[in-house]
């Protein structure tokens, strides 16, 4: 008997799934999710990412801005380095942007680009990293007393 | 030698390899190999500390009549649009203002740069409603634009006029390393992005510098050591509105 209900009840949910999503499928178009430009993997699996990669930023955010923690793993920078397209060099200017494809396909609105640049850093950051660094050895090298290896890297 | 000896060897000598590197600490061995870890930058999984406070010494004797190249390079740095290009100009954001004065009895003129001043005790974070307004460890005053409701009361408790408004939208126009956004304040940050790559500077003294006026010092003031804890040993300096008890981060001598 209870297994007869249950036999229906399945059909019943089968043809109810089938009925509500194929006109779904007609009508609203599935997001395009553009390859990243760099690097094979992202920075955990596509399934822990889609779930979860709003916690992760909102997580560094905070430890970037009040801690000044830099770790590029979780960093929305990291995103766009990576994510951004190759024709709009961007991750949100067009419709078919990394993040904006996903974000109008679920219907939610997306705050960090009121803030945040879309696009990955520039060859003049990149530069300014290289100097940054230039001068950790510099200071380094100060600090230790040993003229020869500032000579050396320079 | 066999396949098998050799990988013995090769094993061995990276162990040799890798204790050295670690004795060494990151120190670089090779042309062209640069270190890690240094002295005064911080790796980027570690928080600031208080053992830092960033300061900056503004010697007005020296900062020269009719130069804006601080302001400009704060502007290139940190993306705000110069106020003269701005379409309000009454309203555009200004981290950092060259100020001309004239003292009405003597005449005399003075120069110098005004901006936010990172005071130890500052109003705007007494203020702030929503915390957005914050002091991190190593002295720096910022904003929290996510937590920022644009309600500038910090704008109205900072003596010294250093935070403004972002009144229009910036459509993408922010730097990658410096987000803004509008209705949210904003002020001077030490160029926070730089510091936090090791650099040490800001835009504005690396360009006071260049410009070969040297009338900025910046450094950390809880170094004994550091060029700014020296020039402030040397000579007398003075807070703005030191009535006001802030402690502040930036000193000016010449005023």
């Amino acid at each position: 008997m209870w297994q007869r209900v249950r036999r229906w009840a399945l059909i019943a949910l089968a043809f109810l799934a089938w009925a509500g999503i194929a006109p779904a499928q007609a009508g609203a178009p599935k997001p395009v999710i553009e390859r990243a430009a760099k690097g094979d993997r992202c920075v955990e699996d596509t399934a822990f990412m889609r779930r979860n990669h709003m916690e992760l930023l909102k997580h560094h955010r905070d430890e970037t801005v009040h801690l000044g923690i830099r770790t590029r793993k979780y960093s929305l920078k990291g995103c766009i380095d990576c994510h951004a397209s190759k024709e709009t060099g961007s991750v949100a200017a067009a419709k078919d942007d990394f993040c904006v494809s996903c974000h109008a396909y679920a219907a939610v609105k997306i705050d960090c680009f009121d803030c945040h640049s879309t696009k990955p850093q520039g060859a003049a950051q990149a530069t300014a990293r290289l100097d940054g660094a230039r001068k950790r050895l510099a200071d380094a090298t100060r600090a230790l007393g040993m003229k020869d290896i500032v000579g050396v890297a320079r | 030698m066999n396949d098998n000896e050799q990988t013995v060897a090769s094993k061995a000598r990276r162990q040799f390899l890798g204790t050295a590197a670690a004795a060494t600490a990151g120190i670089a061995i090779a042309p062209g190999v640069l270190l890690y870890e240094v002295a005064h930058g911080k790796a980027d999984d570690e928080p600031v500390s208080s053992t830092v406070r960033w300061g900056m010494l503004v010697d007005a004797s020296k900062c020269a009549e009719g130069c804006d190249d601080c302001v400009k390079a704060c502007s290139a740095e940190n993306g705000w649009t110069p106020v003269a290009e701005s379409q309000h100009p009454t309203q555009a954001p200004q981290w950092i203002r060259k100020l001309e004065l004239q003292d009405p009895l003597t005449q005399t003129q003075l120069n110098l740069p005004m901006m936010c001043q990172h005071c130890a005790k500052p109003p705007c974070v007494d203020v702030c409603p929503t915390g957005a307004s914050f002091k991190r460890a190593d002295g720096i005053v910022l904003v929290d634009r996510h937590i920022c409701i644009g309600c500038r009361y910090c704008m109205m408790a900072c003596p010294y006029k250093a935070r403004s408004l972002v009144h229009e939208p910036l459509n993408d126009t922010q730097k990658p390393d410096v987000p803004r956004g509008v209705g949210c304040v904003e002020s001077c940050t030490f160029c926070v992005q730089k510091l936090d790559r090791g650099e040490g500077t800001t835009a504005c003294v690396e360009a006071c510098t260049a410009a070969g006026h040297g009338a900025l010092v910046f450094g950390d003031l809880n170094d004994p050591d550091s060029a700014i804890a020296k020039r402030l040993r040397e000579i007398p300096t003075k807070e703005v509105r030191a009535d006001l008890k802030l402690d502040l981060g930036v000193r000016y001598h010449g005023i």
